[in-house]
Protein backbone atom coordinates (compact mmCIF):
# COMPACT_ATOMS: atom_id res chain seq x y z
CA UNK A 1 0.00 0.00 0.00
CA UNK A 2 1.23 3.48 -0.76
CA UNK A 3 1.07 6.34 1.74
CA UNK A 4 -2.30 7.61 0.51
CA UNK A 5 -3.86 4.15 0.74
CA UNK A 6 -2.49 3.74 4.25
CA UNK A 7 -3.99 7.07 5.22
CA UNK A 8 -7.38 6.00 3.80
CA UNK A 9 -7.21 2.75 5.79
CA UNK A 10 -6.32 4.63 8.99
CA UNK A 11 -9.05 7.19 8.41
CA UNK A 12 -11.57 4.39 7.77
CA UNK A 13 -10.80 2.69 11.08
CA UNK A 14 -10.99 5.98 13.01
CA UNK A 15 -14.30 7.01 11.45
CA UNK A 16 -15.73 3.53 11.99
CA UNK A 17 -14.75 3.67 15.66
CA UNK A 18 -16.17 7.18 16.15
CA UNK A 19 -19.45 6.19 14.48
CA UNK A 20 -19.58 3.11 16.70
CA UNK A 21 -19.53 5.00 19.99
CA UNK A 22 -21.57 7.99 18.81
CA UNK A 23 -24.28 5.66 17.48
CA UNK A 24 -24.76 4.36 21.02
CA UNK A 25 -24.12 7.68 22.81
CA UNK A 26 -26.72 6.85 25.46
CA UNK A 27 -24.46 3.99 26.54
CA UNK A 28 -21.09 5.62 25.92
CA UNK A 29 -21.22 9.38 26.51
CA UNK A 30 -24.21 10.10 28.74
CA UNK A 31 -23.54 7.75 31.72
CA UNK A 32 -20.05 9.07 32.58
CA UNK A 33 -21.36 12.65 32.34
CA UNK A 34 -24.19 11.89 34.79
CA UNK A 35 -21.91 9.94 37.15
CA UNK A 36 -19.33 12.74 37.23
CA UNK A 37 -22.04 15.36 37.78
CA UNK A 38 -23.08 13.38 40.86
CA UNK A 39 -19.47 13.41 42.06
CA UNK A 40 -19.45 17.19 41.64
CA UNK A 41 -22.64 17.56 43.68
CA UNK A 42 -21.74 15.14 46.47
CA UNK A 43 -17.99 15.63 46.87
CA UNK A 44 -17.82 19.19 45.66
CA UNK A 45 -20.95 20.93 46.95
CA UNK A 46 -21.93 18.81 49.98
CA UNK A 47 -18.70 17.37 51.43
CA UNK A 48 -16.22 19.81 49.89
CA UNK A 49 -16.86 22.84 52.16
CA UNK A 50 -16.14 20.63 55.20
CA UNK A 51 -12.75 19.65 53.76
CA UNK A 52 -11.61 23.15 53.02
CA UNK A 53 -8.87 24.18 50.57
CA UNK A 54 -6.15 21.98 49.03
CA UNK A 55 -3.12 23.64 47.42
CA UNK A 56 -5.01 26.94 47.56
CA UNK A 57 -8.11 25.70 45.71
CA UNK A 58 -11.62 24.79 46.86
CA UNK A 59 -12.08 21.02 47.09
CA UNK A 60 -14.37 20.89 44.06
CA UNK A 61 -11.84 22.80 41.94
CA UNK A 62 -9.12 20.44 43.16
CA UNK A 63 -11.00 17.25 42.22
CA UNK A 64 -12.38 18.40 38.85
CA UNK A 65 -9.16 17.66 36.88
CA UNK A 66 -8.91 14.22 38.51
CA UNK A 67 -12.54 13.41 37.73
CA UNK A 68 -12.11 14.51 34.12
CA UNK A 69 -9.01 12.33 33.86
CA UNK A 70 -10.86 9.41 35.45
CA UNK A 71 -13.53 9.54 32.73
CA UNK A 72 -10.87 9.88 30.03
CA UNK A 73 -9.07 6.78 31.35
CA UNK A 74 -12.11 4.56 31.75
CA UNK A 75 -13.71 5.58 28.46
CA UNK A 76 -10.66 5.28 26.24
CA UNK A 77 -9.97 1.86 27.76
CA UNK A 78 -13.59 0.72 27.48
CA UNK A 79 -13.88 1.88 23.88
CA UNK A 80 -10.96 -0.14 22.57
CA UNK A 81 -11.45 -3.27 24.65
CA UNK A 82 -15.14 -3.55 23.80
CA UNK A 83 -14.69 -2.68 20.13
CA UNK A 84 -11.73 -5.01 19.59
CA UNK A 85 -13.21 -7.92 21.51
CA UNK A 86 -16.58 -7.31 19.85
CA UNK A 87 -14.86 -7.59 16.45
CA UNK A 88 -13.25 -10.84 17.53
CA UNK A 89 -16.52 -12.18 18.87
CA UNK A 90 -18.52 -11.33 15.73
CA UNK A 91 -15.65 -12.33 13.46
CA UNK A 92 -15.48 -8.99 11.63
CA UNK A 93 -11.87 -8.51 12.77
CA UNK A 94 -11.22 -10.69 9.69
CA UNK A 95 -12.29 -7.76 7.49
CA UNK A 96 -9.03 -6.05 8.39
CA UNK A 97 -6.91 -9.17 8.70
CA UNK A 98 -7.58 -10.31 5.13
CA UNK A 99 -6.88 -6.83 3.76
CA UNK A 100 -3.39 -5.46 3.06
CA UNK A 101 -3.64 -2.85 5.84
CA UNK A 102 -0.48 -3.12 7.99
CA UNK A 103 -0.87 -4.07 11.64
CA UNK A 104 0.57 -0.79 12.85
CA UNK A 105 -2.24 1.08 11.11
CA UNK A 106 -4.84 -1.19 12.72
CA UNK A 107 -3.18 -0.43 16.05
CA UNK A 108 -2.99 3.32 15.53
CA UNK A 109 -6.58 3.32 14.23
CA UNK A 110 -7.90 1.69 17.39
CA UNK A 111 -5.83 4.09 19.52
CA UNK A 112 -7.34 6.97 17.55
CA UNK A 113 -10.84 5.66 18.27
CA UNK A 114 -10.07 5.34 21.97
CA UNK A 115 -8.57 8.84 22.10
CA UNK A 116 -11.61 10.24 20.30
CA UNK A 117 -14.01 8.74 22.85
CA UNK A 118 -11.79 9.63 25.83
CA UNK A 119 -11.55 13.25 24.71
CA UNK A 120 -15.24 13.49 23.76
CA UNK A 121 -16.37 12.30 27.17
CA UNK A 122 -13.63 14.37 28.84
CA UNK A 123 -14.89 17.48 27.03
CA UNK A 124 -18.50 16.76 28.00
CA UNK A 125 -17.48 16.34 31.66
CA UNK A 126 -15.40 19.53 31.51
CA UNK A 127 -18.41 21.47 30.24
CA UNK A 128 -20.56 20.07 33.06
CA UNK A 129 -17.85 20.92 35.61
CA UNK A 130 -18.08 24.59 34.61
CA UNK A 131 -21.55 24.68 36.17
CA UNK A 132 -20.01 23.76 39.52
CA UNK A 133 -16.62 25.49 39.56
CA UNK A 134 -14.42 28.15 37.99
CA UNK A 135 -11.51 26.39 36.33
CA UNK A 136 -8.57 28.73 35.65
CA UNK A 137 -7.02 26.44 32.92
CA UNK A 138 -3.47 27.62 33.50
CA UNK A 139 -1.75 25.61 30.74
CA UNK A 140 -4.32 24.62 28.09
CA UNK A 141 -1.78 23.02 25.73
CA UNK A 142 -0.38 20.81 28.51
CA UNK A 143 -3.90 19.93 29.60
CA UNK A 144 -4.78 18.79 26.06
CA UNK A 145 -1.49 16.95 25.67
CA UNK A 146 -1.96 15.04 28.92
CA UNK A 147 -5.52 14.17 27.90
CA UNK A 148 -4.38 12.82 24.52
CA UNK A 149 -1.42 10.88 25.89
CA UNK A 150 -3.41 9.38 28.76
CA UNK A 151 -6.24 8.25 26.51
CA UNK A 152 -3.68 6.82 24.05
CA UNK A 153 -2.03 4.86 26.84
CA UNK A 154 -5.29 3.39 28.11
CA UNK A 155 -6.44 2.67 24.57
CA UNK A 156 -3.32 0.55 24.18
CA UNK A 157 -4.02 -1.18 27.49
CA UNK A 158 -7.59 -1.83 26.35
CA UNK A 159 -6.34 -3.29 23.08
CA UNK A 160 -4.01 -5.70 24.87
CA UNK A 161 -6.92 -6.76 27.08
CA UNK A 162 -9.05 -7.23 23.96
CA UNK A 163 -6.38 -9.32 22.28
CA UNK A 164 -6.09 -11.73 25.20
CA UNK A 165 -9.80 -11.78 26.09
CA UNK A 166 -11.62 -15.02 25.38
CA UNK A 167 -14.98 -14.07 26.87
CA UNK A 168 -16.94 -10.97 27.83
CA UNK A 169 -15.97 -11.66 31.46
CA UNK A 170 -12.33 -11.15 30.51
CA UNK A 171 -12.98 -7.61 29.33
CA UNK A 172 -14.55 -6.53 32.62
CA UNK A 173 -11.99 -8.07 35.01
CA UNK A 174 -9.19 -5.56 34.36
CA UNK A 175 -11.38 -2.42 34.62
CA UNK A 176 -12.98 -3.68 37.82
CA UNK A 177 -9.98 -5.08 39.67
CA UNK A 178 -7.08 -3.04 38.28
CA UNK A 179 -8.20 0.17 36.60
CA UNK A 180 -10.73 1.39 39.16
CA UNK A 181 -8.47 0.90 42.23
CA UNK A 182 -5.51 2.51 40.45
CA UNK A 183 -7.65 5.49 39.44
CA UNK A 184 -9.25 6.01 42.85
CA UNK A 185 -5.83 5.73 44.51
CA UNK A 186 -4.19 7.92 41.85
CA UNK A 187 -4.77 11.24 43.57
CA UNK A 188 -8.14 12.04 42.04
CA UNK A 189 -9.71 12.99 45.36
CA UNK A 190 -6.63 14.01 47.37
CA UNK A 191 -3.09 15.31 47.20
CA UNK A 192 -0.46 12.73 48.12
CA UNK A 193 1.07 15.39 50.37
CA UNK A 194 -1.82 14.51 52.72
CA UNK A 195 -0.45 10.94 53.06
CA UNK A 196 2.32 9.62 55.31
CA UNK A 197 5.81 9.26 53.83
CA UNK A 198 5.38 5.53 53.37
CA UNK A 199 2.08 5.83 51.45
CA UNK A 200 3.46 8.73 49.43
CA UNK A 201 6.25 6.42 48.23
CA UNK A 202 3.77 3.61 47.52
CA UNK A 203 1.58 6.03 45.58
CA UNK A 204 4.51 6.91 43.32
CA UNK A 205 4.34 3.35 41.94
CA UNK A 206 0.87 4.09 40.56
CA UNK A 207 1.15 5.38 36.97
CA UNK A 208 -2.30 7.01 37.14
CA UNK A 209 -0.94 9.44 39.75
CA UNK A 210 1.40 10.98 37.16
CA UNK A 211 -1.39 11.43 34.65
CA UNK A 212 -3.83 12.99 37.13
CA UNK A 213 -1.17 15.35 38.43
CA UNK A 214 0.07 16.28 34.97
CA UNK A 215 -3.49 17.13 33.93
CA UNK A 216 -4.13 18.97 37.21
CA UNK A 217 -1.04 21.08 36.56
CA UNK A 218 -2.44 21.96 33.14
CA UNK A 219 -5.77 23.04 34.65
CA UNK A 220 -4.85 24.52 38.05
CA UNK A 221 -1.09 25.07 37.81
CA UNK A 222 -0.52 22.89 40.93
CA UNK A 223 0.76 19.34 41.12
CA UNK A 224 2.39 16.82 43.46
CA UNK A 225 5.19 16.42 40.94
CA UNK A 226 6.86 18.03 37.96
CA UNK A 227 4.72 17.95 34.79
CA UNK A 228 7.87 16.87 32.94
CA UNK A 229 8.01 13.75 35.11
CA UNK A 230 4.35 13.04 34.30
CA UNK A 231 5.07 13.52 30.59
CA UNK A 232 8.14 11.26 30.72
CA UNK A 233 6.30 8.47 32.54
CA UNK A 234 3.48 8.61 30.00
CA UNK A 235 5.84 8.44 27.04
CA UNK A 236 7.69 5.46 28.53
CA UNK A 237 4.46 3.55 29.20
CA UNK A 238 3.00 4.39 25.78
CA UNK A 239 6.18 3.27 24.00
CA UNK A 240 6.34 0.00 25.94
CA UNK A 241 2.67 -0.88 25.40
CA UNK A 242 2.80 0.14 21.73
CA UNK A 243 5.74 -2.17 21.04
CA UNK A 244 4.12 -4.99 22.98
CA UNK A 245 0.71 -4.71 21.33
CA UNK A 246 2.24 -4.44 17.86
CA UNK A 247 4.21 -7.60 18.49
CA UNK A 248 0.99 -9.35 19.59
CA UNK A 249 -0.76 -8.28 16.38
CA UNK A 250 2.20 -9.30 14.23
CA UNK A 251 2.26 -12.74 15.83
CA UNK A 252 -1.49 -13.03 15.47
CA UNK A 253 -2.01 -13.71 19.18
CA UNK A 254 -5.72 -14.08 19.90
CA UNK A 255 -6.74 -13.22 16.34
CA UNK A 256 -5.11 -15.77 14.03
CA UNK A 257 -5.37 -19.49 14.45
CA UNK B 1 -6.12 0.60 -7.26
CA UNK B 2 -3.32 -1.45 -5.82
CA UNK B 3 -0.42 -1.96 -8.13
CA UNK B 4 2.65 -3.95 -7.33
CA UNK B 5 5.44 -5.32 -9.46
CA UNK B 6 4.94 -9.09 -9.50
CA UNK B 7 7.78 -11.55 -9.20
CA UNK B 8 8.16 -15.09 -10.46
CA UNK B 9 7.37 -17.48 -7.63
CA UNK B 10 8.74 -21.04 -7.71
CA UNK B 11 9.27 -20.70 -11.45
CA UNK B 12 5.55 -20.14 -12.08
CA UNK B 13 4.36 -17.60 -14.62
CA UNK B 14 1.70 -14.99 -13.91
CA UNK B 15 -0.95 -17.29 -15.40
CA UNK B 16 -1.00 -19.10 -12.07
CA UNK B 17 -3.54 -17.60 -9.68
CA UNK B 18 -2.76 -19.81 -6.71
CA UNK B 19 0.22 -22.06 -6.05
CA UNK B 20 0.41 -24.15 -2.90
CA UNK B 21 3.40 -26.33 -2.18
CA UNK B 22 3.82 -28.87 0.66
CA UNK B 23 1.35 -27.02 2.86
CA UNK B 24 0.99 -28.38 6.37
CA UNK B 25 -0.91 -27.19 9.41
CA UNK B 26 -0.73 -28.60 12.91
CA UNK B 27 -2.99 -26.89 15.43
CA UNK B 28 -1.91 -26.15 19.00
CA UNK B 29 -3.84 -29.18 20.26
CA UNK B 30 -1.72 -31.42 18.00
CA UNK B 31 -4.38 -31.99 15.34
CA UNK B 32 -2.79 -32.19 11.90
CA UNK B 33 -5.31 -30.48 9.64
CA UNK B 34 -3.16 -30.41 6.49
CA UNK B 35 -0.57 -33.04 5.60
CA UNK B 36 1.41 -31.59 2.71
CA UNK B 37 -0.97 -30.20 0.12
CA UNK B 38 0.21 -29.27 -3.39
CA UNK B 39 -2.30 -27.38 -5.47
CA UNK B 40 -2.24 -25.06 -8.46
CA UNK B 41 -5.17 -23.00 -9.72
CA UNK B 42 -4.78 -21.26 -13.05
CA UNK B 43 -5.80 -17.67 -13.72
CA UNK B 44 -9.41 -17.47 -14.93
CA UNK B 45 -10.34 -20.89 -13.55
CA UNK B 46 -13.54 -21.72 -11.69
CA UNK B 47 -12.16 -24.26 -9.26
CA UNK B 48 -14.11 -26.46 -6.84
CA UNK B 49 -12.44 -27.44 -3.61
CA UNK B 50 -14.47 -30.22 -2.10
CA UNK B 51 -14.18 -32.28 1.04
CA UNK B 52 -16.20 -33.54 3.95
CA UNK B 53 -16.55 -31.47 7.12
CA UNK B 54 -13.18 -31.27 8.87
CA UNK B 55 -11.27 -32.41 5.76
CA UNK B 56 -9.09 -29.29 5.71
CA UNK B 57 -10.84 -27.01 3.21
CA UNK B 58 -11.42 -24.10 5.58
CA UNK B 59 -7.91 -24.41 7.01
CA UNK B 60 -6.50 -24.19 3.50
CA UNK B 61 -8.63 -21.15 2.74
CA UNK B 62 -7.70 -19.61 6.10
CA UNK B 63 -3.99 -19.94 5.30
CA UNK B 64 -4.42 -18.50 1.79
CA UNK B 65 -6.25 -15.49 3.20
CA UNK B 66 -3.85 -15.01 6.15
CA UNK B 67 -6.42 -15.83 8.82
CA UNK B 68 -4.59 -19.01 9.84
CA UNK B 69 -0.85 -19.33 10.37
CA UNK B 70 0.60 -22.25 8.43
CA UNK B 71 3.03 -24.72 9.97
CA UNK B 72 5.13 -25.21 6.82
CA UNK B 73 4.96 -24.98 3.05
CA UNK B 74 4.65 -22.18 0.55
CA UNK B 75 1.67 -20.29 -0.81
CA UNK B 76 1.68 -17.68 -3.55
CA UNK B 77 -1.16 -15.68 -5.05
CA UNK B 78 -0.55 -14.40 -8.56
CA UNK B 79 3.16 -14.84 -7.89
CA UNK B 80 3.19 -13.02 -4.56
CA UNK B 81 4.48 -15.08 -1.66
CA UNK B 82 2.20 -14.78 1.39
CA UNK B 83 5.23 -14.74 3.72
CA UNK B 84 7.51 -12.26 2.00
CA UNK B 85 4.97 -10.20 0.00
CA UNK B 86 1.98 -10.44 2.28
CA UNK B 87 0.45 -7.03 1.50
CA UNK B 88 0.60 -7.60 -2.25
CA UNK B 89 -0.72 -11.16 -1.93
CA UNK B 90 -3.64 -10.03 0.24
CA UNK B 91 -4.56 -7.30 -2.23
CA UNK B 92 -5.29 -9.97 -4.88
CA UNK B 93 -7.83 -11.90 -2.80
CA UNK B 94 -11.48 -11.46 -1.96
CA UNK B 95 -12.83 -13.81 0.68
CA UNK B 96 -16.40 -14.89 1.31
CA UNK B 97 -16.17 -16.94 4.50
CA UNK B 98 -18.44 -19.72 5.62
CA UNK B 99 -19.79 -17.92 8.70
CA UNK B 100 -21.41 -14.47 8.71
CA UNK B 101 -18.62 -12.27 9.99
CA UNK B 102 -19.68 -8.65 9.70
CA UNK B 103 -20.71 -6.21 12.40
CA UNK B 104 -24.44 -6.85 12.49
CA UNK B 105 -25.10 -3.37 13.90
CA UNK B 106 -23.49 -1.55 10.97
CA UNK B 107 -25.56 -0.46 7.96
CA UNK B 108 -25.15 -2.61 4.86
CA UNK B 109 -23.45 0.01 2.70
CA UNK B 110 -21.11 1.10 5.48
CA UNK B 111 -19.81 -2.46 5.81
CA UNK B 112 -18.88 -2.50 2.13
CA UNK B 113 -17.39 1.00 2.10
CA UNK B 114 -15.31 0.30 5.20
CA UNK B 115 -13.94 -2.83 3.55
CA UNK B 116 -12.92 -0.69 0.59
CA UNK B 117 -11.20 1.67 3.00
CA UNK B 118 -9.04 -1.16 4.38
CA UNK B 119 -7.79 -1.67 0.82
CA UNK B 120 -7.05 2.03 0.42
CA UNK B 121 -9.98 2.80 -1.88
CA UNK B 122 -11.11 6.46 -1.57
CA UNK B 123 -14.61 6.90 -0.18
CA UNK B 124 -16.04 8.49 -3.35
CA UNK B 125 -14.84 5.56 -5.43
CA UNK B 126 -16.03 3.06 -2.80
CA UNK B 127 -19.49 4.70 -2.89
CA UNK B 128 -19.70 4.24 -6.66
CA UNK B 129 -18.52 0.65 -6.52
CA UNK B 130 -20.82 -0.22 -3.63
CA UNK B 131 -23.84 1.14 -5.52
CA UNK B 132 -23.02 -1.04 -8.50
CA UNK B 133 -22.43 -4.15 -6.39
CA UNK B 134 -25.51 -3.66 -4.24
CA UNK B 135 -27.64 -3.28 -7.36
CA UNK B 136 -26.09 -6.34 -8.99
CA UNK B 137 -26.73 -8.42 -5.90
CA UNK B 138 -30.22 -7.10 -5.24
CA UNK B 139 -29.37 -5.31 -2.00
CA UNK B 140 -29.65 -1.66 -3.01
CA UNK B 141 -33.01 -1.22 -1.26
CA UNK B 142 -31.43 -2.53 1.94
CA UNK B 143 -28.35 -0.31 1.86
CA UNK B 144 -29.35 1.74 4.91
CA UNK B 145 -30.56 -1.21 7.00
CA UNK B 146 -28.47 -2.70 9.75
CA UNK B 147 -26.96 -6.00 8.64
CA UNK B 148 -28.82 -7.89 11.36
CA UNK B 149 -32.11 -7.02 9.66
CA UNK B 150 -31.20 -8.95 6.49
CA UNK B 151 -32.39 -12.44 5.67
CA UNK B 152 -29.89 -15.31 5.47
CA UNK B 153 -29.68 -15.10 1.68
CA UNK B 154 -29.17 -11.33 1.79
CA UNK B 155 -26.38 -11.73 4.35
CA UNK B 156 -24.63 -14.17 2.00
CA UNK B 157 -24.91 -11.66 -0.83
CA UNK B 158 -23.65 -8.89 1.41
CA UNK B 159 -20.52 -10.92 2.08
CA UNK B 160 -20.03 -11.38 -1.67
CA UNK B 161 -20.41 -7.63 -2.26
CA UNK B 162 -17.95 -6.90 0.54
CA UNK B 163 -15.41 -9.33 -0.93
CA UNK B 164 -15.65 -7.70 -4.36
CA UNK B 165 -15.33 -4.03 -3.40
CA UNK B 166 -11.60 -3.98 -4.17
CA UNK B 167 -12.08 -5.92 -7.43
CA UNK B 168 -9.95 -8.93 -6.45
CA UNK B 169 -8.33 -11.11 -9.08
CA UNK B 170 -8.98 -14.21 -6.99
CA UNK B 171 -12.32 -14.72 -5.23
CA UNK B 172 -12.55 -17.47 -2.63
CA UNK B 173 -16.04 -18.57 -1.67
CA UNK B 174 -16.44 -20.90 1.28
CA UNK B 175 -19.90 -22.42 0.98
CA UNK B 176 -21.50 -19.23 -0.36
CA UNK B 177 -24.95 -20.70 -0.97
CA UNK B 178 -25.40 -22.56 2.32
CA UNK B 179 -28.93 -22.01 3.58
CA UNK B 180 -29.97 -20.02 0.52
CA UNK B 181 -33.22 -20.81 -1.31
CA UNK B 182 -33.11 -22.26 -4.81
CA UNK B 183 -34.11 -19.07 -6.62
CA UNK B 184 -31.43 -16.95 -4.99
CA UNK B 185 -28.89 -19.75 -5.35
CA UNK B 186 -29.51 -19.82 -9.09
CA UNK B 187 -29.17 -16.03 -9.35
CA UNK B 188 -25.92 -16.25 -7.39
CA UNK B 189 -24.69 -18.92 -9.80
CA UNK B 190 -25.43 -16.58 -12.72
CA UNK B 191 -23.63 -13.73 -10.97
CA UNK B 192 -20.56 -15.85 -10.22
CA UNK B 193 -20.49 -17.24 -13.74
CA UNK B 194 -20.51 -13.70 -15.17
CA UNK B 195 -17.82 -12.67 -12.75
CA UNK B 196 -15.66 -15.60 -13.79
CA UNK B 197 -16.26 -14.86 -17.46
CA UNK B 198 -15.10 -11.29 -16.87
CA UNK B 199 -11.74 -12.65 -15.72
CA UNK B 200 -11.97 -13.23 -11.97
CA UNK B 201 -10.50 -16.53 -10.84
CA UNK B 202 -12.87 -18.27 -8.44
CA UNK B 203 -12.27 -20.99 -5.88
CA UNK B 204 -15.46 -22.46 -4.48
CA UNK B 205 -16.11 -24.86 -1.65
CA UNK B 206 -19.59 -26.24 -1.34
CA UNK B 207 -21.56 -29.16 -0.01
CA UNK B 208 -24.00 -28.87 -2.92
CA UNK B 209 -22.15 -31.02 -5.41
CA UNK B 210 -24.49 -30.17 -8.25
CA UNK B 211 -23.33 -26.59 -7.70
CA UNK B 212 -19.70 -27.58 -8.21
CA UNK B 213 -20.66 -29.69 -11.22
CA UNK B 214 -22.62 -26.84 -12.81
CA UNK B 215 -20.13 -24.05 -12.18
CA UNK B 216 -16.60 -25.39 -11.98
CA UNK B 217 -14.16 -26.45 -14.65
CA UNK B 218 -11.58 -28.02 -12.35
CA UNK B 219 -11.84 -29.77 -9.05
CA UNK B 220 -9.73 -30.69 -6.05
CA UNK B 221 -10.90 -33.06 -3.34
CA UNK B 222 -9.40 -32.87 0.14
CA UNK B 223 -9.78 -35.70 2.57
CA UNK B 224 -8.17 -35.95 5.99
CA UNK B 225 -5.74 -33.15 5.22
CA UNK B 226 -4.60 -34.54 1.87
CA UNK B 227 -5.48 -33.62 -1.69
CA UNK B 228 -6.74 -36.93 -3.05
CA UNK B 229 -7.91 -35.61 -6.41
CA UNK B 230 -6.97 -32.67 -8.59
CA UNK B 231 -8.28 -32.80 -12.12
CA UNK B 232 -10.78 -31.34 -14.54
CA UNK B 233 -14.47 -31.80 -13.86
CA UNK B 234 -14.92 -33.44 -17.24
CA UNK B 235 -12.21 -36.03 -16.64
CA UNK B 236 -13.54 -36.78 -13.22
CA UNK B 237 -17.10 -37.26 -14.41
CA UNK B 238 -15.89 -39.47 -17.26
CA UNK B 239 -14.68 -41.91 -14.65
CA UNK B 240 -18.23 -42.77 -13.76
CA UNK B 241 -18.86 -46.03 -15.60
CA UNK B 242 -22.37 -46.74 -14.37
CA UNK B 243 -25.46 -44.69 -15.11
CA UNK B 244 -28.67 -45.07 -13.15
CA UNK B 245 -32.01 -43.64 -14.25
CA UNK B 246 -35.44 -43.75 -12.71
CA UNK B 247 -38.37 -44.26 -15.10
CA UNK B 248 -42.02 -43.58 -14.31
CA UNK B 249 -44.13 -46.14 -16.16
CA UNK B 250 -47.57 -45.82 -17.68
CA UNK B 251 -48.53 -49.42 -16.83
CA UNK B 252 -47.74 -51.24 -13.58
CA UNK B 253 -45.24 -54.11 -13.42
CA UNK B 254 -45.67 -57.08 -11.11
CA UNK B 255 -41.95 -57.85 -10.82
CA UNK B 256 -38.69 -56.33 -12.11
CA UNK B 257 -37.75 -57.42 -15.64
CA UNK B 258 -34.57 -59.40 -16.31
CA UNK B 259 -31.76 -58.55 -18.73
CA UNK B 260 -28.12 -59.59 -18.91
CA UNK B 261 -26.76 -56.03 -19.44
CA UNK B 262 -29.31 -54.02 -17.48
CA UNK B 263 -30.00 -54.11 -13.76
CA UNK B 264 -33.58 -53.41 -12.75
CA UNK B 265 -35.05 -52.49 -9.42
CA UNK B 266 -38.74 -51.93 -8.98
CA UNK B 267 -39.35 -49.18 -6.41
CA UNK B 268 -43.11 -49.50 -6.78
CA UNK B 269 -45.26 -51.03 -9.55
CA UNK B 270 -44.92 -47.93 -11.76
CA UNK B 271 -41.38 -46.76 -10.84
CA UNK B 272 -38.45 -48.65 -12.31
CA UNK B 273 -34.79 -48.02 -11.64
CA UNK B 274 -32.40 -49.04 -14.42
CA UNK B 275 -28.59 -49.24 -14.15
CA UNK B 276 -26.11 -50.03 -16.93
CA UNK B 277 -22.44 -49.71 -17.80
CA UNK B 278 -21.86 -46.74 -20.09
CA UNK B 279 -19.33 -48.63 -22.20
CA UNK B 280 -21.50 -51.64 -22.89
CA UNK B 281 -24.92 -50.02 -23.17
CA UNK B 282 -26.44 -46.69 -24.15
CA UNK B 283 -29.56 -44.82 -23.15
CA UNK B 284 -30.91 -45.28 -26.69
CA UNK B 285 -30.62 -49.02 -26.28
CA UNK B 286 -32.55 -48.78 -23.02
CA UNK B 287 -35.35 -46.95 -24.81
CA UNK B 288 -35.28 -49.60 -27.55
CA UNK B 289 -35.61 -52.33 -24.94
CA UNK B 290 -38.61 -50.58 -23.36
CA UNK B 291 -40.23 -50.34 -26.81
CA UNK B 292 -39.57 -54.00 -27.61
CA UNK B 293 -41.17 -55.02 -24.32
CA UNK B 294 -44.11 -52.69 -24.82
CA UNK B 295 -43.41 -50.69 -21.65
CA UNK B 296 -44.54 -47.08 -21.92
CA UNK B 297 -42.57 -44.38 -20.10
CA UNK B 298 -44.20 -41.20 -18.80
CA UNK B 299 -41.05 -39.52 -17.43
CA UNK B 300 -37.44 -40.17 -16.42
CA UNK B 301 -34.65 -38.64 -14.28
CA UNK B 302 -31.13 -39.29 -13.00
CA UNK B 303 -31.18 -41.32 -9.81
CA UNK B 304 -28.48 -39.31 -7.99
CA UNK B 305 -26.12 -36.49 -8.65
CA UNK B 306 -23.20 -38.02 -10.54
CA UNK B 307 -20.51 -36.05 -8.78
CA UNK B 308 -21.99 -36.89 -5.42
CA UNK B 309 -21.60 -40.61 -6.02
CA UNK B 310 -18.08 -40.16 -7.33
CA UNK B 311 -17.15 -37.99 -4.34
CA UNK B 312 -18.40 -40.63 -1.94
CA UNK B 313 -16.52 -43.36 -3.84
CA UNK B 314 -13.26 -41.36 -3.75
CA UNK B 315 -13.47 -40.50 -0.06
CA UNK B 316 -14.47 -44.04 0.88
CA UNK B 317 -11.64 -45.35 -1.30
CA UNK B 318 -9.16 -43.06 0.46
CA UNK B 319 -10.33 -44.29 3.86
CA UNK B 320 -10.13 -47.90 2.66
CA UNK B 321 -6.58 -47.50 1.37
CA UNK B 322 -5.50 -45.98 4.71
CA UNK B 323 -7.13 -48.76 6.69
CA UNK B 324 -5.32 -51.34 4.53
Amino acid sequence: MNQQQKWIAFYTIIIREILRFTRIWIQTILPPVITTALYFVIFGQLIGPAIGKIDGYNYIEFIVPGLIMMTVITNSYANVVSSFYGSKFQGNIAEMLVSPVPNWIILVGYIGGGVARGLSVGLAVTIVSLFFSNLPIEHPFLMLLMGILTSALFSLAGLINGIYAKSFDDISIVPTFVLTPLTYLGGVFYSISMLSDFWQKVSLLNPVLYMVNGFRYGVLGVSDMSPWLSFTVLIIFISALYIYSLSLLNRGVGIRN
Amino acid sequence: MLSYAPIIFMGLKMSTALAIQSLTKVYANGFQALKGIDLTVQQGDFFALLGANGAGKSTTIGIISSLVNKTSGQVSIFGYDIDTQREQAKAQIGLVPQEFNFNVFEPVREIIINQGGYYGIPRTEALERSEKLLNQLGLWEKRKDQARELSGGMKRRLMIARALIHQPRLLILDEPTAGVDIEIRRSMWDFLTELNESGTTIILTTHYLEEAESLCRNIGIIDQGQLIENTSMKKLLNRIDTETYVFDLDNALASPPEHNALTFELRDPTTLEVSFHKESFSLNQVFDWFKENNIKITSMRNKTNRLEQLFIDLVEGNKGSKAA
